[in-house]
């Protein structure tokens, strides 16, 4: 807006005097006056509450760093962390998983679609309806898995009530969707792959894994880096699962960090929300790690270019 | 897993099928009147559906909205309803497990109705478990006997009897499992199954004083005693007398295995009736005894949990929530609800009939006449919450791996310690 040469300044008010400085600020406000209550704020807010003994209904207690105290102490909050690692770890799989079922899909056969969207499914299904097919899956006794098992001559096994491997079968049960998510992120990244690269690779001999590892995948690198994060977070989140599964047990050897928190703060026996909340501050500080890579992974694609 | 029930229409039906004559109460209630109930289950659900329909009659003008809430999740979900969305009335239990919301000022004090000449004289023996601080905070609607329910045509086939004696117990299992049918069905993914056996185990060896001492946290889990109850449970560890893979089913899921004759007998409350029966055991196939005596002389003592309505601090018509309690605890409605066909428990009126029901007749005699050492609520309703969390999950753990029991007592006492 530029405005007439020989209108006198003194009318002009404030705003329109700084207009374009502030107006994407004017726009922003809503955005991050929500962003600052909601996550913001909150942040702050468990820190403060982890240093109180507090159950949520009567006065609150300042106890200094007492809860983290008890956590280090904590049998249980140990084998939660060891699951969150599991779950990190094995999670990644379905990054791998996904590209090897999207490469296969990728061709143009009739009714591809079809299966494309059959693959697609368990990712559009509710988790709760995920955990409950597994855990019917599971059953020790009329179970899917173990009538195959006893086919072979294998004895039952009882994936979900045996503590060692309760966490891999939960685990097994949440890659069944993640892989379709990212199987879908690597089909619309393969759609991008420039055909004429890949020509020229062919020209030049390259073939099977060689084309794949030097002419593919580094193409897919921002499917690839989608993928990783919405992983990495699928894992730290995976509480939903494990509620539904297991309820944690037996005897708390399938918690993870986020179902701990729960537990211990909001379920049937817990009141604690001052070590409810010190849970979730460990939490939030290994979720910072992740997350300050991936920022610092952001700025240097945005600094390259 | 959760629904409501919406009256306004029944409550027109009623008005017009009644015209007006129905106001036995003195005078009208109006407005609405929310209820929150855990009564989940098919036959309890029918139960609070029918006291609503009926008190709905008795008050025409008044509004009743029902939601019932799954019983688990009802557990987690109180807290949230209590201090923010306040219904009139809501289900919970008796003794310590009411303690978290009576100190935060939650629960209204109902002494004005226990001071009433109809419910003083006729509720006396519930009393004690509704009293917290010297008042009473809610009114309870019924209550069961806890004990061990059995296939009698198993029992017979194999010629066996009911056994009154802890050898007579094992003997007992041994041939069952010598048949290749398990002694006990039980699943214990949500814990408080194994928190009966405990509580049992713990009653017969130590005693009832002892019981109360554990679970107010004056005793130790190191402690001998205790050791001895978990010698005891062992015993039946080592005989495999418990079904495979329990950590994996729901009290609900574990009936199939006794229906279906591969276990024989559940400990459980009464309530585990109604399912067997539908599930095709009748009274031929299916008898109860009481938990044996394990240390001769120490006095028989029972778990007998009661459920309860409360009226929530913040409710906003306590006029017409007091009346709905009064009427639930009324000696026909108690009489009615707590029948074999409807909810198969024991009344808290003392004016009520029991139903004849055999599972009731013999719940009912034993708890009046064959418990002198006393009756507990139950592990998780005596205990605080949190340590109930905690030691429940430890009698999981010592089930799954007897061979732990040195450090899950460890861990118990250490919590005990931090939650007295």
């Amino acid at each position: 807006m530029t405005s007439a040469p020989d209108a006198p300044p003194p009318h002009r008010s404030w705003y329109k005097r700084n207009e374009i400085a502030v107006t994407p600020w004017l726009f922003l406000v809503p955005g991050v006056a929500m962003f600052l209550v909601y996550v913001i704020f909150p942040i702050f807010q468990s820190f403060n509450i982890s240093m109180q003994e507090w159950d949520g209904l009567g006065a609150p207690e300042y106890v200094g760093l007492r809860n983290y105290r008890e956590l280090w102490d904590d049998p249980a909050f140990y084998t939660s962390l060891r699951n969150n690692l599991l779950w990190l770890l094995l999670y990644l799989l379905a990054i791998p998983a996904g590209l090897f079922i999207a490469l296969f899909l990728n061709q143009t056969v009739t009714g591809i679609r079809l299966y494309k969207s059959l693959f697609f499914f368990p990712f559009v299904i509710s988790q709760v309806v995920v955990g409950l097919v597994f855990t019917w899956f599971y059953d020790p006794t009329f179970g899917l898995l173990n009538t195959i098992l006893g086919w072979v001559g294998l004895g039952p096994v009882n994936v979900l009530g045996d503590p060692t491997y309760v966490t891999y079968g939960i685990i097994a049960a949440g890659l069944w969707p993640q892989t379709a998510y990212c199987m879908i992120l690597y089909l619309t990244g393969l759609n991008a792959v420039d055909p004429e690269q890949v020509e020229a690779a062919r020209l030049d001999g390259a073939r099977g894994w060689k084309m794949l590892w030097y002419v593919i995948i580094p193409q897919l690198k921002p499917a690839t880096f989608i993928a990783f994060v919405v992983t990495i977070i699928g894992a730290l989140r995976s509480f939903d699962l494990i509620s539904i599964m297991t309820n944690g047990g037996p005897f708390g050897e399938s918690r993870v960090l986020s179902f701990y928190m729960f537990e211990v703060a909001l379920s049937e026996y817990g009141f604690r929300m001052g070590y409810g909340a010190a849970i979730a501050v460990v939490l939030f500080l290994i979720m910072l790690c992740f997350i300050a890579y991936f920022l610092w992974s952001m700025y240097k694609e945005q600094k390259a270019r | 897993m959760r629904s409501i029930f919406n009256t306004p229409a029944l409550a027109v039906a009623a008005a017009v099928a009644l015209s007006g004559g129905a106001f036995a109460e003195g005078h009208a209630l109006s407005g609405d009147l929310k209820i929150f109930s855990d009564m989940s289950n098919p036959a309890p659900r029918a139960v609070m559906e029918g006291m609503v329909d009926r008190f709905g009659a008795m008050h025409p003008d008044l509004n009743i909205e029902l939601t019932v809430i799954d019983r688990e999740a009802y557990k987690t979900q109180i807290r949230n309803f209590l201090t923010a969305n306040a219904p009139d009335v809501a289900n919970w239990y008796a003794a310590n497990r009411m303690g978290p919301y009576v100190d935060a000022g939650l629960f209204e004090d109902v002494s004005d109705l226990w001071a009433e000449e109809e419910i003083a004289s006729n509720l006396a023996s519930t009393k004690g478990a509704m009293t917290l601080d010297g008042k009473q905070w809610g009114v309870p609607y019924t209550y069961y006997q806890w004990g061990v329910y059995y296939r009698k045509d198993l029992f017979d086939q194999y010629g066996l009897s009911e056994p009154t004696t802890w050898a007579e117990e094992k003997a007992n299992c041994q041939t069952l499992l010598d048949n290749g049918v398990k002694c006990y069905t039980i699943g214990t993914k949500f814990l408080w199954t194994a928190g009966g056996w405990f509580d049992y185990l713990n009653m017969r060896t130590n005693g009832y004083d002892f019981h109360a001492a554990l679970t107010n946290g004056e005793a130790e889990w190191t402690d001998d005693r205790v050791r001895a109850v978990f010698a005891n449970w062992r015993e039946l560890l080592d005989m495999g007398a418990f079904i495979d893979n329990h950590t994996a089913y729901s009290w609900q899921e574990s009936l199939p295995f006794m229906t279906q004759g591969q276990a024989a007998s559940i400990l459980m409350g009464n309530f585990a009736v109604a399912p067997l029966r539908d599930a095709g055991l009748d009274d031929d196939k299916l008898d109860f005894y009481q938990f044996v005596e394990i240390v001769p002389g120490i006095a028989r003592a029972e778990d007998a949990p009661t459920d309860t309505f409360h009226i929530p601090a913040k409710a906003a018509n306590k006029d017409a929530a007091r009346a709905f309690l009064r009427f639930v605890v009324s000696a026909d409605n108690q009489t009615l609800i707590n029948s074999g066909e409807n909810l198969g428990q024991l009344p808290v009126n003392a004016g009520s009939s029991v139903d004849d029901d055999k599972f009731l007749k013999e719940g009912f005699a034993m708890l009046s006449s064959n418990s002198p050492g006393g009756v507990a609520q139950f592990f998780d309703r005596d205990a605080p919450a949190e340590m109930a969390k905690v030691a429940m999950e430890g009698f999981q753990e010592f089930m799954v791996r007897p061979d732990n029991l040195d450090a899950i007592l460890k861990r118990l006492e250490t919590a005990r310690k931090r939650i007295y």
